[in-house]
């Protein structure tokens, strides 16, 4: 735990397995770890695949080296659901980072996670920034309900599109189009990204007016354009976060939100342990197969047999 | 504790016969393991660096360009300098048994030659992980 | 494919059924059109009429290992043995563009191919060996317009001026980023290179061949027969493309276009493929780029038995292996071809073992009969309906890239490498699951120990080599290097043709490795994204 506070990788990266992995010993380090050093920025990079993620995420770490800032990346990718197994292959666009000892980068699976990121992904972010990152970067898988988990566990989510994706504008999910603090245009060099700026434009313009105008920055990733217009960006939203008026209720909103995700997932983990309900479920798919039981019945039993039976304990 | 198992697998040096290294990945995600894969051209501290940052349970090299007995030993060194010489280190290619027998000597753990089925190669790191690592497969939910 | 006894479907290696009979209600009409004359339009049955009988293929072994010098007497030795042209294997380093110095280099030098860093070593290489007579094939893409350049240096310090030179430089990238992986620049550039190359060998080599499209490379990552055949194809159609663009004329370029193909197990299913591939390749040239000279129109090839083909259980098997494969690509009609040796899972070939693959060739071309007669399958209702269904299903491919763009969008997409992953997956688990059986591997195998003898790579190469390359560069006219590099970035960010400034700085005792570093800082350094 010392030596993960000291910058120690090997810590770092086996605390980040322990958690990840749900150990006994994960909650009292993270309990140490909360509040260990004053948080810092975390930045959320969504989009569909292919719209150059990693490649962005490695510029983006670049250049925060070039400014001597330590950088903590999260990359998600996703988890198959037949056999639990996963490829993470991001770091394979993040070759030149891995000899530098100030960028420390993490693969997860999203481990059965419905969104974007792992279930572990913010629990990781904490030690990331215990261990002394300055910026943490958060790539996430780009498909599914993303969106929406990577804009509570960032401070500023990134949306990348690519001309490619420019037809999908119209299909594109609304909440990509709403979480979005900082829009990239990446591959900006190919045909069609003046019509997919003035898509996202006209988009945004249909949305109501908020305190903050999400920037539209073009970028050709490969070629380290738009970097530091990027940077600029980013850095002109975590003003804007500065201002306790808007930091405050954003705050509260996100805490409020990681509790009941903690809760929810917890009481499950803890029905499953505690009450049996494994086995519980299994017999009940029984019955419902067998045609003796609805499945909506079934579901009411099971819940009304966990909650109940523990008020009747106390009594 | 039941927990996934994380295998890096990496092509070291200049050569790009990637198809073996992917095919290997592939079987290993249908196995249920997680596979950080590094790519291509990588140097011998750019996979410890990654190994010790993913904290993997096996570092996986694929090698056909006879740069083996270079590479297996390096990376062997410097798994042990960064504190992961507990890691185990294996993988495969174009390695003589001579050769073979020679890296087993300095550490290196089992490797697989052509033809191998990667069955093989995943029923070995499996059973290597629950020897070494205390790993199980996590029960389906 | 499967045990005779006990499967249920009959495929060919690409997954297309095969019944147990054919007839002549297999083949569609119009037979005769589809297959002309050899040596007229479409060429299914030949580039020329008689074929072999008045000419055999060349027998170019692909052959490199160690140092200049060491390459140099097994050159030596082939030619004696029979062999007709040369074909030149690189190390790994020098394929990447590093010197042997490197750090990239360590533990690479000289292991998988020859160990060229300077126009020195290149000297050496071809040490006593007349190049106004003798055609030379080098397998280098990336750096290969500084390996071509060395070349000609060569022959000119021997007064042979470049007019006179044959043979041939790979310089096919485009199958590097979909297959072989052995890059420097991005794709772009990477091509602007290859199309410099092919103008400026049009002008000032025309004996030539500045480019060989090749879909071995293609084949061995794990790509089907018909998706080698699509995806090469697809290739020529994006130089052809990018060369017209430049504003060269059609004619002036395309005879020195030549083709690479792998010739794998499945026999009848190889010969279909080249029979297939002259048909769409002169179609193509004809009535798409509007070629006028028929010879544009040709598609030709070298060819090289699959080396994933072969096992490192019981090698000796491999001779059968090859010598069958050989048999279908003489039967395709190549123009020329290399026979792997028995060893070439275990190591590079030892000098014996070169020797059998050779012979191999020469048994079929002195012994068979099969020279005697062209195209004799012509007319099989099996083999035609087999050629005809591989060009149908390679040009649904080859419509699905154009929709793409064109294959430079779709291999900026991914599209061909994922398409190979996932054949090479699919094999896999076909022989995994014993559907497809690989003899002594998964079916009459045994855990026999292999005893033949293994080449060894003496690994002080390495040092001396190392040695070498310094040397070059501390005793070199310092002012004529900076200038000549100076030149060289300077056109790098011009789109002028980069021949005569690669020249200038291989004159200038310029290493590969240096020239290489031009092109990096010019034009980027290109990182893939893994495509499973």
């Amino acid at each position: 735990m010392k030596e993960l506070l000291r910058g120690d990788a090997r810590s770092l990266a086996r605390a980040m397995s322990l958690v990840e992995n749900g150990a006994p010993e994960a909650e009292a380090l993270l309990d140490e770890v909360y509040g260990a050093r004053p948080p810092s920025p975390r930045i959320g990079v969504t989009g569909p695949p292919g719209a150059g993620k990693s490649t962005l995420v490695a510029e983006y770490a670049l250049l925060l080296r070039r400014g001597k800032r330590r950088v903590g990346i999260v990359a998600v990718d996703p988890t198959s659901p037949f056999t639990g197994g996963a490829i993470l292959g991001d770091r394979v666009r993040m070759s030149e980072l891995s000899t530098d000892p100030e960028v420390f980068i993490r693969s997860m699976a999203t481990r059965g996670s419905l969104g974007g990121l792992a279930a572990r992904t913010e629990e990781l972010c904490e030690l990331l920034n215990a261990w002394g990152s300055d910026v943490t970067l958060i790539e996430t898988v780009g498909v599914g309900q993303s969106e929406l988990d990577v804009a509570e566990a960032a401070d500023t989510t990134v949306v990348v599109l690519t001309p490619e994706s420019g037809d999908a504008i119209q299909s594109l999910k609304a909440g990509l189009m709403e979480i979005a603090d900082v829009f990239v245009v990446n591959k900006s060099d190919h045909t069609g990204a003046d019509q997919l700026v003035a898509a996202i434009r006209s988009s945004l313009a249909l949305r109501p007016e908020g305190p903050w105008k999400p920037p539209i920055v073009r970028t050709v990733a490969t070629r380290r354009q738009g970097i530091e217009e990027l940077h600029a960006a980013l850095e002109s939203h975590r003003d804007h976060l500065s201002d306790p008026a808007v930091a405050a209720p954003l705050r509260r909103e996100k805490t409020r939100a990681r509790l009941k995700n903690a809760v929810r997932e917890g009481l499950l983990d803890a029905l499953w342990e505690r009450r049996g309900l494994g086995a519980l479920l299994d017999r009940a798919a029984e019955g419902v197969l067998a045609g003796t039981v609805s499945p909506y019945r079934a579901a009411r039993e099971l819940i009304e047999r966990m909650t109940d039976d523990g008020e009747r304990s106390h009594g | 504790m039941a927990r996934k198992i994380r295998v890096l697998v990496a092509k070291a040096g200049l050569d790009g016969h990637d198809r073996g290294a992917k095919v290997v990945a592939s079987a290993m995600r249908d196995g249920g393991f997680e596979v950080i894969y590094t790519g291509l051209h990588q140097t011998p501290e750019m996979i410890v660096q990654a190994a010790v940052q993913e904290d993997v349970d096996a570092v996986a090299l694929s090698i056909l360009s006879g740069a083996h007995m270079t590479l297996f030993p390096r990376v062997l060194q410097l798994m042990r300098e960064s504190g992961i010489g507990d890691v185990l280190l294996t993988g495969g290619g174009i390695i003589s048994k001579e050769d073979m027998a020679s890296l087993k000597a300095q550490g290196v753990g089992e490797l697989f030659g052509p033809g191998t089925p990667t069955g093989a190669i995943l029923d070995y790191i499996r059973k290597w992980a629950q020897e070494h690592r205390g790993a199980t497969m996590e029960p389906a939910r | 494919m499967a045990n005779a006894a006990t499967a249920d479907t009959f495929e060919t290696l690409s997954g297309i059924p095969v019944k147990p009979l054919y007839t002549p209600a297999d083949v569609a009409p119009g037979l005769d059109a589809r297959l002309g004359k050899p040596g007229e339009y479409p060429f299914t049955r030949g580039l020329h009429p008689e074929m072999y009988r008045s000419r055999l293929w060349t027998m170019r072994q692909f052959a490199g290992f160690g140092s200049a010098a060491d390459t140099n007497q097994r050159f030596h030795y082939l030619l004696a043995q029979g062999m007709a042209g040369l074909s030149t294997a690189f190390d790994m380093p020098t394929l990447m563009g590093y010197d042997a110095d490197h750090a990239m280099s360590l533990g690479e030098v000289g292991r998988e191919g020859v160990a060229i860093s300077t126009l020195e070593d290149m000297e050496i290489l071809f040490q006593g060996i007349p190049l106004d007579r003798v055609t030379t094939s080098m397998t280098i893409n990336a750096p290969a317009i500084v390996l071509l350049a060395m070349y000609v240096a060569v022959a000119e310090k021997r007064g042979i001026p470049p007019e006179k030179l044959g043979g041939t430089v790979q310089a096919d990238m485009l199958k590097e980023f979909i297959a072989q992986k052995e890059w420097i620049c991005p794709p772009r550039p990477s091509v602007k290179i290859c199309v410099d190359m092919i103008e400026w060998c049009a002008e000032h080599m025309p004996k030539w061949n500045s480019i060989s499209i090749s879909g071995y490379h293609i084949r061995e990552a794990g790509a089907t027969a018909v998706q080698e055949l699509a995806f090469t194809i697809a290739d020529g159609i994006g130089y052809v493309e990018e060369c017209v663009k430049r504003g060269m004329d059609v004619d002036d370029f395309a005879q020195r276009l030549s083709f690479f193909w792998d010739v794998h197990n499945d026999f009848f299913e190889e010969i279909a493929k080249f029979r297939a591939g002259r048909r769409i390749w002169a179609a193509l040239m004809r009535d798409r780029f509007h070629a006028k000279n028929p010879r544009s129109w040709h598609l030709r090839t070298h060819a090289q038995t699959a080396g994933v083909s072969l096992t490192a259980q019981q090698p000796l098997n491999n001779v059968a292996r090859v010598a069958i494969q050989a048999l279908a690509a003489v039967l395709g009609g190549t123009q020329s071809l290399h026979t792997n040796s028995m060893d070439e899972t275990l190591g590079l070939p030892t000098e014996e073992a070169a020797t059998v693959a050779l012979r191999t060739q020469q048994v079929i071309a002195y012994e068979t009969g099969v020279t005697s007669v062209v195209d004799p399958f012509a007319g099989s209702y099996f083999v035609e309906a087999l050629t005809d269904r591989m060009e149908e299903e390679a040009m649904a491919y080859i419509r699905r890239i154009e929709e793409m763009g064109g294959i430079i969008q779709a291999v900026e997409r991914g599209f061909p490498q994922k398409e190979i992953a996932d054949s090479a997956y699919r094999f896999q688990r076909q022989v995994e699951t014993e559907e497809r059986i690989v003899v002594g591997v998964n079916r009459f195998g045994g855990d026999e120990e292999i005893t033949i003898p293994v080449l060894k790579i003496d690994p002080d190469i390495e040092r001396r080599q190392i040695e070498r390359v310094k040397a070059v560069r501390a005793k070199r006219d310092a002012v004529a290097w900076e200038r000549a590099m100076g030149a060289l970035r300077d056109a790098c960010m011009s789109d002028k043709n980069l021949m005569p400034f690669v020249l200038d700085a291989v004159r200038a005792s310029a290493t590969l490795g240096e020239i290489s570093d031009v092109f990096r800082e010019a034009y980027g350094v290109y990182r893939e994204s893994a495509v499973f």
